[in-house]
Parts: structure tokens; C-alpha cells; sequence
């Protein structure tokens, strides 16, 4: 039986040649994407909004069904595993935050261990340890979420994500929605959790300098298709692409703008 | 009045719990049905719109027929059972009342937890698969939990109408705080009526305020709220049921039709039961069709009834006969057909009989229905909700060529009054109505015996045939009440200004008849 450790280059995650359709073949959200994706990698998969990136991020755990292709996560193929059981094994955080409402703080946080079914003491400590990990004081367990900041959720989403100690974490835009301090400071957290518990992270972003900030490497999409990839080194110094070279010249430009207004100050 | 008061309290805790065990028993199928519904609603849009118009239909038809519809349905299983099983089950009462009730309870269930999972955030959705949830999971622990306000407010409508139209269960048998309402309507007992209605009223606000803090308790995620509503509900239905259904069932049960004379006599039958040692309760109030099924099915074990009503309305005779051949006829009929035993006539007739202002007929020298027919085109007519359908009435229009310019169904217990006043020139009264000599009204005769004879015969079930002791406690009744005494009786009750219950006027029938 095929393991991780049997062949530690082998990728975490493996997308061959994946297309999906949602109106019977006339149109294609994803496109023949192929991508290997190494254990301990953070990706990110950028592109405008109906590039069809959260379309592919979600084939990934079944959230919906590739018309054709094949998957693997951890060398099986997602296809002959179940897909309840796949879900709970890969961490997933939404756009929009995504908590449910009527739980507190803990439990949402509780919420994939439970469905395993952990014991209540394990997650008890769990939650702790999880609380402390994301920089939410413990004293936030009880409360809900509507009580919480925009930045203290997504906290507790990532927290979410992370609760069943998941190998794999799945990012759908995570931090569109907060404001740009706050953002740069979980994205930061985030990838310092990423090295330290040795996770393999996929995020979506539409936002190209986020991706280069924080992701090793990225794969570009539009129209369904992936157009290039690369590690950031890379597309900002040699873009093979019209439109990847069009998405980074905006941040280096913007950043050159921003340093010249700084220099020209008196 | 106090009288009156401490009579209605008196029965309040078999009234109440008997309709407390209805509402809740209906509530909780329509509960188990409704969600249930709901959740193939969710999945399937196209069963969804099929449920809610089906359940919308069932919604429309009014309480009391879908009460009464419920009752031949039954009868008609429990023989088919019967046939191919060898079981029956009682059709009366309490299992009608619970069907029609739980079918009308399903639709505010079913609207508002459809309405209430439909509203759950797509986002919310998303991420309950998106952690691995199954679709049960899915709904139980998120679509459920978030649309429980929704479905509290369903519950809560499902529960205040389900409460109300359990006060219609009487006429099929139930008991049930309709019973005050039926009973207080046809005595003019308007203590019993408002008595009812506040009863009534006051137990769908106590348990709708319960549910309230139970769906508040939801919305605001607050568990004491919910206990608090919780126990509220186990507090009225412990308490109507621990002093409630006083009886564990008595061993002989008497029924009663729905007017004032029956109230009299199935009391007066009770009476004379325990006189002689024995177990008896009355159910009265019940439909004309009902109680006869019910007698043959052994499920009351005597009641009153009138030979112009079996010959007419069971054996479907069209022409009269004198009053000894009609008797007989009956008795060997309901001997031969039903196994029914009539075991005699009491001695007064109740007949249909055209009624008059005593004034308005001597001023036109009115009589006889003959006289009366010229005016017809300018007069109205009034009659109880059968009569205009029953055979005698289009004998009698034939007979005489009537053409009444208007004819309008009414209440009994209003039509005398309503003649009296002038708002109606007619009305085909009861002939043992005490009623016709309160108001002075005259009877018109019926020189061509169109209408048949309405002698009062007590009717003993199958299985009550061979009961020597139950026949011998009953047979002093047989042929000792003139229609005097028992128009006499009725008055008593319904006229206001005497105010006896009918268990007082059945007392004081007896002490003349035993004299």
C-alpha cells in the first residue's frame, strides 16, 4: 500500500489533467490542470474572480466533482476514499469566515474532531492548545461568534481548520475580508504555523502580491487554466506570460510608486 | 347562576384532561409527520411543492367536517379489519378526533421548517460539508439547530389551532371542552358556552406562551429559557391528566344526540343505571348518524331515538304509516339488521310538525298545513340542518304544493325565538319542544299524514340484548313520559328563567314517573 513515507518526493497532492464542467461539456469552469503539489509546500493558486481557482481548490476534498481526471491526496486517489472521511482529514478555511453561528468558539473549533469522534477530553485540551496557537485569549471558548472582531473569526477558522491535526490545509481566500493590518498580520501567523507543523497548504488568493508574500510557489489561472508556474522568484523575474507579467508588474509598480513617494519626501 | 358555575367546574377536569391527552397525543404525530415531511421537502423540491399544496388542501376544509368525515372512515376499516384480521377498534371519539387533528396540525410544521432550512445561510452550508459532515449530520447539527425559531413559531400556530378545533371533537364522541360549548348552546346554558370558550382560550394562551419561551430559548441560545417553557408544557399536561379522564372507563355508556331532550334523557338513563348499582356515564352531543353506528358497533350501550328517524333515515321508507305499524316495522328491522333490541316506546312522540305565531294564524285562520299552503310564496321557513334534506320534507312539499319563498337552516335551540320575533313566519319544530308553549305558538295539523310518526324508543346495543339486570333497570321507563311531561322537562332546561341542568330535570322526570 502506497504511503507518504514509503516515497518522501512524491507529492501530497496530485491533480492530473482536471477538467469540470457544470453544464455537460459546453463549458469548462477548470481546464486540463495538471499540478504536483509537495509535502510542506504552501501554494497558492492565483487568478481573477471566475478563473474557476475555488472551483479546482474544491476538487481537492470533493467538495465538488471533477468532470475528468485524476486526483491523489497522500497517494490515494481521492476518488476510491470517502468522501466524509477525506474532508475531515484536510483542513478547510472558508471565504467569509464560514462559522456556524449557533455554536460557541469551542465547539466550532470542536466540530471535526467530534465527527471523528475524539474523546471529550482530548479536545478539551485541544481546543486550548489550538486557542493559544491562533493568539485567541482562552476566555473567548464560550462566546459566539457574532460577538467576536472580523479578525478574532478568521482566527477561529484557522483554529477550525487545524483542529483534527490535518496534514493538508485548504484556503479559500481567508483573508479577503479583513482590513489590511489585520491581514498581514494572521497571513504572517499563518505561515509561521505552516513551517511549524510541517503542513502542505493550497490557498486562493486574486490578490498577486498576498501570494508572493507568503506562498513558495504559485500557479496562476484563467479561463479555467492554469498559465504558469512558479516560485515568485521566478514569474518577478522572468514571467513567461502576457498576463502573469500584467498581474506582477501592478505590485511592483505600485511598491516602486511607494518608495519614490518616500524618497521624495522633504 | 352559582349553580350553573359549580356544575361547569365540576366536569372541568375530564373536559380538560380528556382535551389536553387530544391536543398533545395530535400535536406530537403531527410533529413527527410534519418534520419528517419537511425533510423530503428539503431534498426534493419537486415533493416539496407537491406536500405544501397537499397539506395547504387539507387546510381548507373546515375543522368540523373533516372531524366528521373521519368517523365513517374509521367504521368502515375497523369492519374491514375486522373481516380480514378478526380485530376491531373503536371508531368513536377519541381516534377520529386524533386523526383529523394531527392532519390539520401538519401544515404550520411542515411550512415552517421547510421555510426554516431553506433560510440557513448557503455560507453555513458549505462549510458543514466543507468539515466533513454527512448529509444527516448536516441537518441535525446545523440546518435543524439554526432553523428551530422558525419551526418553534410553527409548532406554536400548529399547537393554538389544534387546541381550538379539539372543542369541535364532541359531536363525533370526544370529550372534550367543546362539550360545554355544544352542551351550553342547545340547554341556552350560557355560562357553559363562555365557561368553554374561556377554558379554551385561556389553555391555548398558557400552552402557546410556554412554546414561546421555548423558541425565544432557541433564538437566544439560552438552555434556561427552554427549561423554563419545558416544564411550563410538563406542568399543564401532568396536571390536566392527574386530575383529568376521571373515568378508567365505565362499564356501560349511554349516549345522547345533540338537543335538550336527549341531554334529559341519557342523564335520566344514567341515573336510573346507578340507582340500580350499576356503572354508567353518558356521551352526549353526538351526531344523529354517529350515535347509531355507534349503538350497533356496541360502542355506547343504549341511547333514545325516534321511529320516524330509523324508518325514514336507516330503512329509507318513503311513504307514513300509523304510529303501531311504524313501531313494529322498526323493532323488527333493527332486531333483524343491526341485532339492535328495541326494548320499548317511553310514551311521548317527537315529530317534525310545522310551527306558527299564534296570532299570525288566527288572523288568517291558518290550521292545518292545508290552509297554510296559499301563503307559502310569502312566507320563510326555517329548519334544523337536516330537515330540508329528509324525505318527509319533499312529501310534505308534494302533499300540500309548498313553495315557501325562502327556507333557511338555523339552530334549533334559535328557530322558536326567531318565529316568535317575527324574523321568520314558519318553522318545522319538534313537536315535544317545550319551546312552543313558552313562546305560544301553534302546531299546524297535518290532515294528510304526510309526516311520520316520531315516537321516543330506548335502543339497546347487541351486546347488551341478553343483559337481564341492564333491562330491568330501564324497563320502568318504558311507556311512563306523556309529551306533555316531556315538553314540561325540556322547558325546564331551556328556558332561561327556570335554569335546571338536565341531570336536575331528569331527577324531577323521574320523581313524577315513579309516583
Amino acid at each position: 500500500m502506497p504511503t507518504g513515507d514509503m516515497d518522501t518526493n512524491s507529492a501530497t497532492i496530485s491533480l492530473r489533467d482536471v477538467n469540470k464542467s457544470f453544464d455537460r461539456g459546453r463549458n469548462f469552469a477548470v481546464r486540463g490542470v495538471s499540478l504536483d503539489i509537495a509535502t510542506g509546500e504552501f501554494v497558492a493558486v492565483v487568478g481573477t474572480s471566475g478563473s474557476g481557482k475555488t472551483t479546482l481548490l474544491k476538487t481537492i476534498n470533493r467538495l465538488i466533482e471533477p468532470t475528468s481526471g485524476i486526483i491523489t491526496v497522500e497517494n490515494e486517489d481521492v476518488q476510491a476514499l470517502d468522501p466524509f472521511q477525506l474532508r475531515r482529514r484536510i483542513g478547510y478555511v472558508f471565504q467569509g469566515i464560514g462559522l456556524f453561528p449557533h455554536l460557541t468558539v469551542a465547539e466550532n473549533i470542536a466540530v471535526t474532531p467530534r465527527l471523528i469522534g475524539w474523546a471529550k477530553g482530548e479536545i478539551d485540551a485541544r481546543i486550548n492548545e489550538l486557542l493559544d496557537l491562533v493568539q485567541l485569549p482562552r476566555e473567548t471558548r464560550d462566546r459566539m461568534p457574532s460577538t467576536l472582531s472580523g479578525g478574532q473569526r478568521q482566527r477561529v477558522g484557522v483554529a477550525r481548520a487545524l483542529a483534527a491535526r490535518p496534514h493538508i490545509v485548504l484556503m479559500d481566500e481567508p483573508f479577503g475580508a479583513l482590513d489590511p493590518i489585520t491581514r498581514d498580520s494572521l497571513a504572517r501567523e499563518y505561515r509561521a504555523v505552516h513551517r511549524e507543523l510541517g503542513l502542505t497548504t493550497v490557498m486562493i488568493t486574486h490578490d498577486m502580491l498576498e501570494a508572493m508574500l507568503l506562498a513558495d510557489r504559485i500557479a496562476v489561472m484563467a479561463k479555467g487554466e492554469i498559465v504558469e508556474v512558479g516560485t515568485p522568484h521566478d514569474l518577478l523575474n522572468d514571467p513567461k506570460n502576457d498576463y502573469v507579467r500584467e498581474l506582477i508588474d501592478v505590485p511592483r509598480r505600485q511598491a516602486s510608486e511607494v518608495e519614490r513617494l518616500a524618497g521624495g519626501r522633504p | 347562576m352559582d349553580a350553573r358555575i359549580a356544575s361547569a367546574w365540576a366536569v372541568l377536569p375530564d373536559y380538560l384532561g380528556q382535551h389536553v391527552l387530544l391536543s398533545v397525543t395530535a400535536l406530537a404525530i403531527g410533529l413527527f409527520v410534519g418534520l419528517s415531511l419537511a425533510i423530503i421537502g428539503v431534498w426534493s423540491p419537486r415533493l416539496r411543492w407537491f406536500l405544501l399544496t397537499a397539506t395547504g388542501l387539507i387546510q381548507t376544509i373546515p375543522g368540523l367536517a373533516l372531524l366528521a368525515l373521519f368517523y365513517p372512515l374509521l367504521l368502515a376499516l375497523s369492519a374491514l379489519t375486522e373481516r380480514f384480521f378478526g380485530v376491531t377498534f373503536s371508531a368513536l371519539g377519541f381516534l377520529p378526533s386524533l386523526l383529523a387533528l394531527a392532519l390539520y396540525s401538519i401544515l404550520p410544521i411542515l411550512r415552517n421548517t421547510v421555510t426554516g432550512i431553506l433560510g440557513v445561510d448557503d455560507a453555513v452550508r458549505e462549510a458543514a460539508r466543507g468539515v466533513g459532515m454527512t448529509p444527516a449530520q448536516r441537518l441535525f447539527k446545523v440546518e435543524l439547530p439554526l432553523a428551530m425559531p422558525v419551526i418553534m413559531a410553527g409548532i406554536r400556530t400548529a399547537a393554538v389551532w389544534v387546541i381550538g378545533t379539539a372543542t369541535l371533537s364532541t359531536p363525533i364522541g370526544q370529550t372534550s371542552l367543546g362539550n360545554y360549548i355544544f352542551t351550553g348552546l342547545q340547554t341556552q346554558n350560557w355560562v357553559f358556552v363562555v365557561f368553554g370558550c374561556v377554558a379554551a382560550v385561556v389553555l391555548a394562551l398558557v400552552v402557546d406562551q410556554c412554546l414561546a419561551l421555548v423558541e425565544r430559548g432557541f433564538a437566544r441560545r439560552n438552555t434556561l429559557l427552554k427549561a423554563l417553557g419545558g416544564v411550563g408544557l410538563a406542568a399543564v399536561l401532568l396536571a390536566s391528566l392527574l386530575v383529568g379522564p376521571a373515568r378508567g372507563g365505565s362499564h356501560y355508556v349511554i349516549g345522547g344526540k345533540a338537543f335538550v331532550e336527549q341531554y334529559i334523557l341519557a342523564a335520566l338513563i344514567d341515573e336510573r343505571l346507578d340507582a340500580a348499582g350499576m356503572d354508567a356515564t353518558h356521551r352526549v352531543g353526538l351526531g344523529s348518524t354517529v350515535i347509531f353506528d355507534a349503538l350497533a358497533a356496541n360502542e355506547i350501550d343504549a341511547y333514545v331515538d325516534y321511529t320516524g328517524t330509523i324508518w325514514t333515515n336507516f330503512m329509507h321508507r318513503r311513504e307514513t304509516a300509523s304510529h303501531e305499524k311504524v313501531l313494529a316495522g322498526v323493532g323488527a328491522w333493527l332486531k333483524r339488521t343491526r341485532g339492535i333490541t328495541m326494548l320499548g316506546p317511553l310514551g311521548f312522540d317527537n315529530a317534525y310538525a310545522l310551527v306558527m305565531r299564534r296570532d299570525q294564524a288566527e288572523r288568517l285562520h291558518i290550521h292545518s298545513i292545508a290552509d297554510l299552503a296559499p301563503y307559502a310564496g310569502r312566507f320563510s321557513i326555517a329548519g334544523d340542518y337536516e330537515f330540508f334534506e329528509r324525505p318527509e320534507w319533499k312529501a310534505l312539499k308534494k302533499a300540500y304544493g309548498l313553495n315557501f319563498r325562502e327556507t333557511r337552516e338555523m339552530q334549533s335551540t334559535f328557530m322558536y325565538r326567531a318565529v316568535a320575533d317575527g324574523a321568520i313566519d314558519v318553522i318545522s319544530g319538534y313537536t315535544s319542544d317545550g319551546q312552543i308553549a313558552q313562546y305560544d305558538l301553534v302546531v299546524l295539523d297535518d290532515p294528510k299524514q304526510s309526516l311520520p310518526p316520531y315516537d321516543a324508543i330506548l335502543l339497546l346495543s347487541p351486546r347488551r340484548a341478553e343483559d337481564a339486570k341492564f333491562r330491568s333497570a330501564l324497563e320502568p321507563l318504558i311507556g311512563r313520559i306523556s309529551t306533555k311531561r316531556m315538553r314540561e322537562a325540556n322547558l325546564s332546561v331551556s328556558r332561561a328563567a327556570d335554569q335546571r341542568t338536565p341531570e336536575q330535570a331528569a331527577e324531577e322526570l323521574w320523581r313524577d314517573i315513579a309516583k
